[in-house]
């Protein structure tokens, strides 16, 4: 009884305060998605002015032939190997934010980081295909400085993909790691290596660890959009570019199967949970 | 006395201007974006010689036109609908009869397209034919000497990776029909059509979806040839000054014919019917195809004020060609679904 009332006590005066937000999340998230899981089971849109009925024909779609696995598999992988290069190239970018630079530096450096958040992601996904293609910046560039010459066209490629993923993420390894990282005291560092330990074992034994929660973070905030993207395969892919998120799209946009597009994206959902959720003890022994 | 006339005066004042804001009301009309009923130049003109002013809203594919007409009962007063879905539109009571004694450029219309059975039931009209055009191939000129006579040209080893095909299901299941020497409104072997898309897919560059996609590629060199739509090559040609030309090979083409239709619950009946007229008018027609390109009129009248030797009037009025294109004819859900599916699969085996 204490205790509930002490709780209630200290939610009283917090309500004021979390409604907006939790108002907000209800109307903007809540609700939709409510709407979504109810058209799953849908032979019809309501809307649609046909007859419509319950099924779970939508969700027996994905099991029916080895398309839509095949396509999951593919769009983990893909969400995989934009989480490694995003971690690999983020990590020393946020250590080096961390823990060399300083002052006035640090902060034009902190701002190139986070400068691509300030335009639109789709220019800069077409500013890849300038880049990219044959004849492109990249193509030219190389050319002008090589002896030899190269034929750099990674434009409509599997690769395409990965680079304009990696490009869109890398900023979210950078500042959670980031974060991590300022919070070890250097003194901590400075004692391992007084103690004789070498600059690789600090990292392994020291800096890694304690900044796993950074890393752990990046990761799933990057791993789980990825998974679902549509924009980056369809422009940078070409003929390649077919990935479990652009055959969600074709549902919304091309067939107007809403009901299907919408079971999809739940079997998305659950099966991104399920990684998380497997990956959860591992993790947070890592932490 | 005097009170109750200036009530009368108030109300006729009322009454009349209840009236004439009903009588040049809004036409809202409904078609693809960039495709003639959007031409500012063209609403200006329409404007005002009717005094209606138009609204255009726009649709990405048929689909979405259908669920917009659903979704928004009395909305439009005029939409464009592909002749091969007018059925569809009008089983589910989306569309009504039109008055073709209201439209007075009705009568150049070609008898054999005003009469498709696609567009009316029961002795009324349900649709007025506007342009039809060839889903066909065309060329990037820079990489060829002369043009191309065959589909074969897609599956050529010089072109690798320098070919594009729009994703859309129904048009490369019909596109595969044709190369495959199909009927393409009743395909008998599927696995010829599939078998023939799977070794399309390693000479594909990308796949395109719009006008712009189409025209960037060529402009930026990167495409050799590739399926398109008629009137957007001679767009693409007359108002981008690109260099591409369309070929419509031995083995046919995909034809299709655009139409408008008025939805049911139209508020402005007769703006819809004087924006159709206009629509039609050989006037607009011949500006359309100078300034901007447009696929083939279906209004007589209209073609015959177009040069003898223009592209729409030489090429797509020869007989020879006539022979060799197929008219697109309505697809049942299931059809599409099977082709979705087949397309689909298609796409993934490609990597």
């Amino acid at each position: 009884m204490a205790t509930g009332g002490a709780s209630r006590r200290g939610i009283g005066p917090a309500l004021p305060l979390l409604a907006p937000a939790y108002l907000w999340l209800t109307v903007a998230i809540f609700l939709p998605l409510s709407a979504m899981a109810f058209f799953s089971f849908m032979t019809e849109l309501p809307m649609s002015g046909k007859d419509w009925s319950f099924t779970l024909e939508n969700y027996a779609a994905f099991f029916s032939g080895a398309l839509y696995p095949t396509l999951l598999w593919a769009s983990l992988r893909l969400g995989l190997e934009v989480t490694f290069w995003c971690l690999l190239i983020g990590f020393p970018a946020a250590y080096v934010l961390a823990k060399v630079l300083k002052g006035r530096v640090r902060e034009a450096i902190f701002l190139l980081v986070i400068l691509p958040f300030w335009s639109n992601g789709l220019v800069r996904i077409f500013s890849w295909a300038m880049v990219l293609r044959e004849g492109g910046i990249l193509d030219t560039a190389l050319n002008a400085v090589l002896p030899f010459k190269v034929n750099i066209d990674l434009m409509y490629s599997y690769p395409a993909v990965i680079i304009g993923l990696v490009h869109s993420y890398v900023p979210y390894v950078v500042l959670t790691c980031y974060l991590t990282l300022q919070a070890i005291d250097d003194s901590l560092i400075e004692a391992a290596r007084s103690l004789g330990a070498s600059r690789l074992q600090t990292l392994r034994r020291l800096i890694l660890p304690l900044a796993m929660p950074g890393l752990i973070a990046g990761g799933v905030l990057i791993f789980v959009p990825v998974v679902g993207s549509f924009m980056e395969p369809r422009i940078l892919g070409g003929r390649t570019g077919t990935f479990y998120g652009t055959v969600i799209e074709d549902q919304f946009v091309a067939v107007f199967n809403w009901p299907l597009g919408a079971a999809l994206s739940f079997i998305l959902l659950a099966v991104v949970l399920v990684i998380l959720a497997v990956a959860a003890p591992v993790l947070r022994r890592a932490q | 006395m005097t009170r109750f006339l200036s009530k009368l005066t108030l109300t006729t004042v009322l009454v009349s201007a209840f009236a004439i804001s009903a009588h040049a009301g809004e036409v809202h009309v409904l078609n693809w974006k960039g495709y003639g009923a959007d031409e500012p130049w063209a609403i200006e003109a329409f404007e005002k010689a009717t005094g209606h002013k138009v609204v255009n809203d726009f649709f990405n594919s048929e689909q979405e036109m259908l669920t917009k007409l659903r979704t928004n009962p009395g909305l439009y007063d005029v939409v464009m609908i592909n002749a091969a879905f007018t059925g569809q539109a009008l089983a589910e009571n989306l569309i009504q009869p039109i008055d073709t004694s209201k439209i007075p450029n009705y009568a150049d219309i070609s008898k054999e397209k005003a009469g498709s059975p696609m567009l009316n039931q029961d002795g009324k009209v349900f649709g007025v034919p506007w342009v039809w055009g060839l889903t066909a191939l065309a060329i990037n000129d820079k990489s060829f000497d002369s043009a191309p006579t065959s589909v074969s040209v897609m599956w050529d080893e010089k072109h690798k990776g320098r070919v594009i095909i729009r994703d859309d299901a129904v048009e490369a299941i019909q596109f595969g029909a044709i190369a495959s020497g199909q009927n393409i409104n009743d395909i008998k072997d599927m696995e010829a059509v599939k078998a023939k898309l799977t070794s399309l897919m390693p000479q594909i560059r990308t796949f395109w979806s719009s006008e712009n996609d189409w025209n960037q590629m060529v402009a930026s060199n990167q495409i050799d040839v590739g399926t398109y739509w008629s009137g957007s090559a001679d767009r693409a040609k007359t108002q981008f000054k690109l260099p591409v030309s369309l070929v419509i090979p031995q083995e046919g083409a995909v034809a299709w014919l655009d139409a408008f239709s008025i939805p049911a619950g139209s508020k402005n009946v007769e703006g819809a019917e004087a924006f159709i007229n206009y629509m039609i008018d050989p006037t607009f027609y011949v500006e359309w195809v100078t300034k901007v390109g447009a696929p083939v009129s279906a209004n007589d009248k209209a073609l015959a004020a177009l040069p003898a030797e223009s592209f729409n009037r030489a090429v797509m009025g020869d007989p020879k060609v006539a022979e060799r294109i197929q008219f697109q004819a309505p697809i049942t859900d299931a059809q599409r679904e099977q082709y979705l599916a087949i397309w689909q699969e298609l796409k993934v085996n490609v990597k």
